[in-house]
């Protein structure tokens, strides 16, 4: 055994140790390792990944997914659409929101739904103040619903900081 | 080099004059053979075009148990010659008329391919994944809100809301010890990688992957790589260790040549 830590490995013909985890050795060989362009005869990227992609759509999707060959849809290279690209983006944004809400820095929100005089995002209040009324139709001139909001000012310091 | 056979190129090292296990094959059982020029050795593999031509991987390539076996194959071979030299692996099916043009590749690519191998001489690469823990999967005092509400509909509403948000407390839980693991690990290694986290049919497990990372380490630094996985593992949470693989997440050829993403493909 190599110096190094010990993984879930096992050994190999040649007194090395190889791990035998398909998906594993398929991520690296075809997702990773060098592409040369130039004057090759045939790689990768000359076979149509796309037709991988609709055979298996049409036949084994889930065969393909167990082998995680399903890269394709998250390289909008590959793919050539913006859909994956927005996808990515979403997940992205997600990704730096959870990372934010992770920090210290950040104290992530305990108990009771914290916002200033915003609505939060896709979330009415009712479904967290039973205190509240569901909220009528916005109806009636902008001064009126000041005036609403204005009446109300000891229950949002409640669910305030 | 007959019109039918085309030059299968696995890995590129350093020319050490290092001499392959006699009982090493590659693709379909055929030889391995070094091809060396500029002070770099291309290893390669003759093999039949009516398999590895354009037209037969177009079929091949969604033949799941071919790609399995042609996989393993460019592997075996990456591997083995990783274990003699630094070793920048290639791209699977990457097939070349004939060595002169394996030849052509080393002299004009001399530069990328050496400082390619710089980066990587004397380290292996490591594989990290993490996956939420038991304790993750929800939290089990999430109040029974529920009870009290003045509707059903209300009821229904607080005992979705408490469930959500004891699951997004779950995924960020398991997202900061992600982080916390890859922090210290990549400390440690003098490049790292974090990959797309592998699909849960692909893992095998149900908890959901959080940290899918490679590590580049220094083989004198393999003992403190270990240790601090050790560490980590003591602090809670399963943290899964495959390697060492030849650094297949850190060869990248600097020239943008040798990216093809982006630039409408490569002829």
């Amino acid at each position: 055994m190599r110096q190094g830590p010990a993984g879930r490995v096992s050994t190999g013909s040649a007194g090395g140790r190889e791990p035998t985890n398909l998906g594993d050795i398929l991520e690296r060989v075809l997702d990773r390792g060098v592409i040369i362009a130039g004057d090759i005869r045939v790689n990768l990227l000359d076979i149509e990944l796309l037709t991988i992609k609709l055979r298996l759509i049409i036949a084994s999707v889930d065969t393909a997914k167990e082998m995680g060959i399903d890269w394709w849809e998250h390289d909008p290279w590959l793919s050539g659409g913006d859909r994956h690209l927005r996808a990515e983006n979403r997940r992205l944004r997600e990704r730096v929101a959870e990372l934010e809400e992770g920090r210290p820095a950040h104290p992530s929100i305990e108990g009771t739904v914290e916002y200033e005089d915003e609505e939060p995002p896709r979330r009415p209040r009712t479904e967290y103040e039973e205190e509240e009324p569901p909220r009528r139709p916005r109806t009636g001139s902008t001064a009126e619903r000041d005036r609403r909001r204005a009446a109300r000012p000891e229950e949002r310091r409640r669910h305030g900081r | 080099m007959a019109a039918d056979a085309g030059t299968y190129l696995y890995a590129v090292a350093r020319d050490a004059g290092t001499t392959l296990p006699a009982d090493l094959t590659g693709m379909a059982g055929s030889a391995v053979r070094a091809i060396t020029g500029s002070g770099l050795a291309a290893y390669v593999s003759t093999v039949p075009l009516d398999e590895f031509g354009e037209e037969p991987l177009r079929r091949s390539m969604e033949d799941l148990d071919w790609l399995d076996r042609t996989a393993r194959a460019h592997h075996h071979v990456v591997e083995a010659v990783a274990r003699l030299a630094p070793t920048v692996p290639v791209r699977l099916v990457t097939v070349y008329s004939g060595d002169d043009q394996v030849r052509a590749l080393l002299d004009e690519r001399h530069d990328d391919f050496e400082q390619a191998l710089a980066r990587v001489a004397g380290r292996r690469e490591w594989g990290v994944k993490v996956y939420a823990g038991a304790g993750e999967g929800s939290s089990g005092d999430a109040p029974d809100e529920g009870a009290r509400a003045a509707s059903p509909g209300t009821a229904y509403l607080k005992r979705r809301q408490a469930s959500l948000r004891s699951r997004e407390e779950a995924l960020r839980r398991a997202g900061a010890r992600a982080e916390h693991v890859h922090d210290v690990l990549r400390s440690i290694a003098a490049a790292s990688r974090r990959h797309r986290a592998q699909d849960p049919q692909l893992s095998g497990r149900a908890e959901g992957m959080v940290l899918n990372g490679a590590y580049l380490v220094d083989d004198d630094r393999g003992e403190e790589f270990a240790r601090a996985l050790e560490e980590l593992r003591a602090q809670g949470g399963e943290i899964e260790l495959t390697g060492p693989w030849a650094p297949y997440s850190f060869a990248v050829l600097d020239d943008p040549a040798g990216d093809v993403r982006g630039d409408g493909g490569a002829a």
